[in-house]
């Protein structure tokens, strides 16, 4: 735990694997900039890692005024002790007042170490991030400007604001692709720091033995997200905007059978009765009127959107957002919200 | 060679099916009014622990923190096959966040005393931090490898273990003691079995005794219910049904450490979420209309 410390710098945890940096650091250092500017303090970023020198300069592009660039062997692939023992170390000598990690698979495993040791509150999967006062209830004392980590609980049915007042740094993991990434300015000037950590025995105690990673592969069973088209979409040059948007999203592609059989998509795609049965947690239905049978195949999905220009087009009968109007307007329209998400 | 296994397992409540009965007229969550469950990755978590013991003897031990009503769960892992259960509960832990909550199941442990592996749940249902785990880890000072897939190799007191990181996985190894943080993906938890329902379906916490004979016996006074509490408890004794049950003294907590004080998480404010109606939301075609629709997605975990 570190005293509040007011002229405390905004930090970000900068998650690199294999030499690339994770987008959700990036959007981080969107919103730790806007903080940092809003507390008139320095924006900086962690830099955890081996031969990754170049990813200092994207950072800076992307807001930060320093890099705090470790430089080490024992950091080129991730392991929880070690690199926790990198922030622990820096966070006791530089005092940031707010730390920002990426709700991955790895930062959620790395912010609860650093916060047990360091005995400083962590706010997992923050949605919204904001600089706002608090006051205790029951001692009446308002703590000014302090980071309002806003994040879905209950399973996502209620939504809560917690600060962290007293145990600093204020710490949040925040989820990906919920904060805008501004666009780099490769002007931007900054330093950076190089720093050392030493490790001991402990730290090296987990030995990587073996590592792979996937690209990831279409599987309409396996998508969170699937985006679907039917005959609504008209032919197989427009069926691009189907592509579009699951791309924009990162989702999967889907079809009715309507669409397969007008040759707009392969039948490997198709949803229904005769394809393919999905429950992802949204379903993008575009002119797809909704047969029953199709709906067979997609109405156990969490969250259906449906696209039609026929408000009495039976897919609407599921859905928990209907959109009544041109898909070739509404599609674009989609995906330029996504990639804003402001 | 054989391993000693320690399981933290939680009831929660069952976020997964709220209905509109659940809300307040406030609009907050009337957590009495939900039906519990235990915690779906906890499930694997103590599968994980028994298949260790199946492979290479030892003992799996559960314990939980929470109200008197937890050890509900305890009886499931005993159905299962657990070999010792602890109720941790006391009213001084009321509101601890993760970090409070983790320094209490390290304290419980360190009582417990000699431990292999302990086994959590990737996260629970009702907060989905996944925070306790690596906290726990920290706090007893061991390593953690969360996302545990499948163990590899045990040997030696080395284990190599997979754990699957979303994008991959990979094999890590360590030697014991360690913390692992088990996905759903990991196993098939196994049913209670029908036997083992049988034999300790009548297990009880001190707490749930007091509870039973204050509910039989409204007319009695204190000193009757007293006298037939004690009876009671010395006769699960006696048949080894007895739940352990433990409160913060029984642990040497620390209590700066514990509950609100412990807990350097406040909550500011609270809204709840409008509970699905009947029909769709209708969203116009414009950019506005499309722009909040995916702002409420990304919100509401949809998206993102």
């Amino acid at each position: 735990m570190i005293e509040p410390n007011r002229n405390g710098e905004v930090w970000v945890f900068a998650e690199q694997e294999d030499e690339s940096l994770n987008d959700v650091s990036l959007e981080l250092c969107t919103k730790a900039r806007e903080l940092a500017d809003r507390l008139g303090v320095k924006m900086a970023a962690v830099l955890p890692g081996w031969n990754v020198r170049e990813l200092c300069y994207r950072l800076i592009a992307h807001g930060a005024d320093k890099v705090y660039y470790v430089h080490d062997t024992k950091l080129e692939h991730y392991r929880t002790l070690p690199y926790a023992r990198v922030m622990c170390r820096l966070i006791a000598k530089h005092k940031p007042q707010i730390v920002l990690y990426g709700a991955t698979p790895l930062g959620r495993d790395l912010a609860p170490r650093i916060a047990s040791e360091m005995r400083a509150g962590l706010t997992a999967d923050c949605t919204d991030l904001e600089i706002g006062d608090y006051t205790d209830p029951k001692t009446k004392t308002t703590y000014k400007d302090l980071l309002l980590q806003i994040r879905p609980a209950f399973g996502g049915n209620i939504i809560a604001t917690i600060v962290n007042f007293d145990r600093w740094p204020q710490m949040a993991t925040v989820r990906e692709g919920v904060m805008r990434m501004g666009s780099p300015d490769p002007k931007r000037t900054g330093e950076i720091v190089e720093e050392k950590v030493e490790f001991n025995d402990f730290d090296l105690a987990v030995k990587l033995i073996e590592r792979h990673r996937e690209p990831r592969k279409v599987n309409l069973k396996a998508a969170r997200v699937i985006v679907a088209g039917g005959g609504g979409v008209g032919s197989k040059e427009n069926f691009k905007l189907i592509h579009d948007l699951a791309g924009a999203i990162g989702g999967a592609v889907g079809a009715s059978r309507a669409a397969v059989d007008s040759g707009f998509i392969g039948k490997e795609h198709q949803i229904g009765q005769t394809g393919t049965t999905v429950r992802p947690a949204l379903y993008i239905a575009c002119g797809i009127s909704g047969a029953v049978q199709h709906r067979a195949g997609m109405e156990e999905s969490a969250k259906i959107i449906a696209i039609n220009w026929d408000k009495e087009a039976p897919i609407f009968g599921v859905a928990h957002y209907g959109i009544v109007g041109d898909l070739n307007k509404v599609i674009p329209m989609m995906i330029k919200a996504i990639k804003e998400r402001a | 060679m054989s391993y000693d296994c320690i399981v933290c397992v939680k009831q929660v409540p069952d976020t997964g099916n709220i209905t509109g009965e659940a809300m307040k007229a406030d609009g907050t969550v009337n957590r009495a009014a939900l039906p519990t469950i235990f915690n779906p990755e906890d499930l694997n978590a103590l599968e994980a622990a028994l298949e260790i013991r199946e492979r290479f003897g030892g003992t799996v031990t559960a314990i939980t923190m929470g109200p008197p009503a937890a050890g509900e769960v305890l009886r499931e892992c005993l159905y299962r096959g657990a070999d010792r259960v602890i109720l941790l509960t006391d009213r001084r832990a009321a509101a601890s966040d993760t970090l409070a909550t983790s320094y209490i199941l390290n304290r419980a442990i360190r009582t417990i005393g000699r431990y292999d592996f302990v086994f959590c749940g990737r996260q629970a249902i009702d907060g989905d931090t996944a925070q306790v785990g690596p906290q726990l880890a920290e706090k007893l000072g061991i390593p953690q490898v969360t996302y545990y897939e499948r163990l590899v190799d045990l040997k030696d007191r080395v284990a190599r273990v997979r754990r699957n990181v979303g994008n991959g996985w990979e094999v890590v190894e360590a030697r014991v003691p360690m913390l692992l943080t088990v996905l759903d993906i990991a196993n098939e938890p196994r049913p209670p079995a029908a036997k083992r329902v049988m034999q300790y379906k009548r297990a009880r916490t001190r707490d749930e005794v007091v509870r039973e004979v204050a509910a039989e016996m409204p007319a009695a006074t204190d000193a009757q219910r007293e006298a037939e509490c004690a009876r009671r408890v010395q006769a699960l004794q006696a048949q080894k049904l007895l739940m352990e049950q433990w409160n913060l003294d029984d642990i040497q907590a620390d209590l700066s450490w514990c509950g609100v004080t412990g807990s350097p998480t406040k909550v500011h404010r609270v809204q709840s979420i409008v509970l699905t109606k009947e029909g769709y939301t209708e969203i116009p075609p414009s950019p506005e209309g499309v722009k909040r629709m995916i702002h409420e997605l990304i919100v509401d975990h949809t998206l993102g």
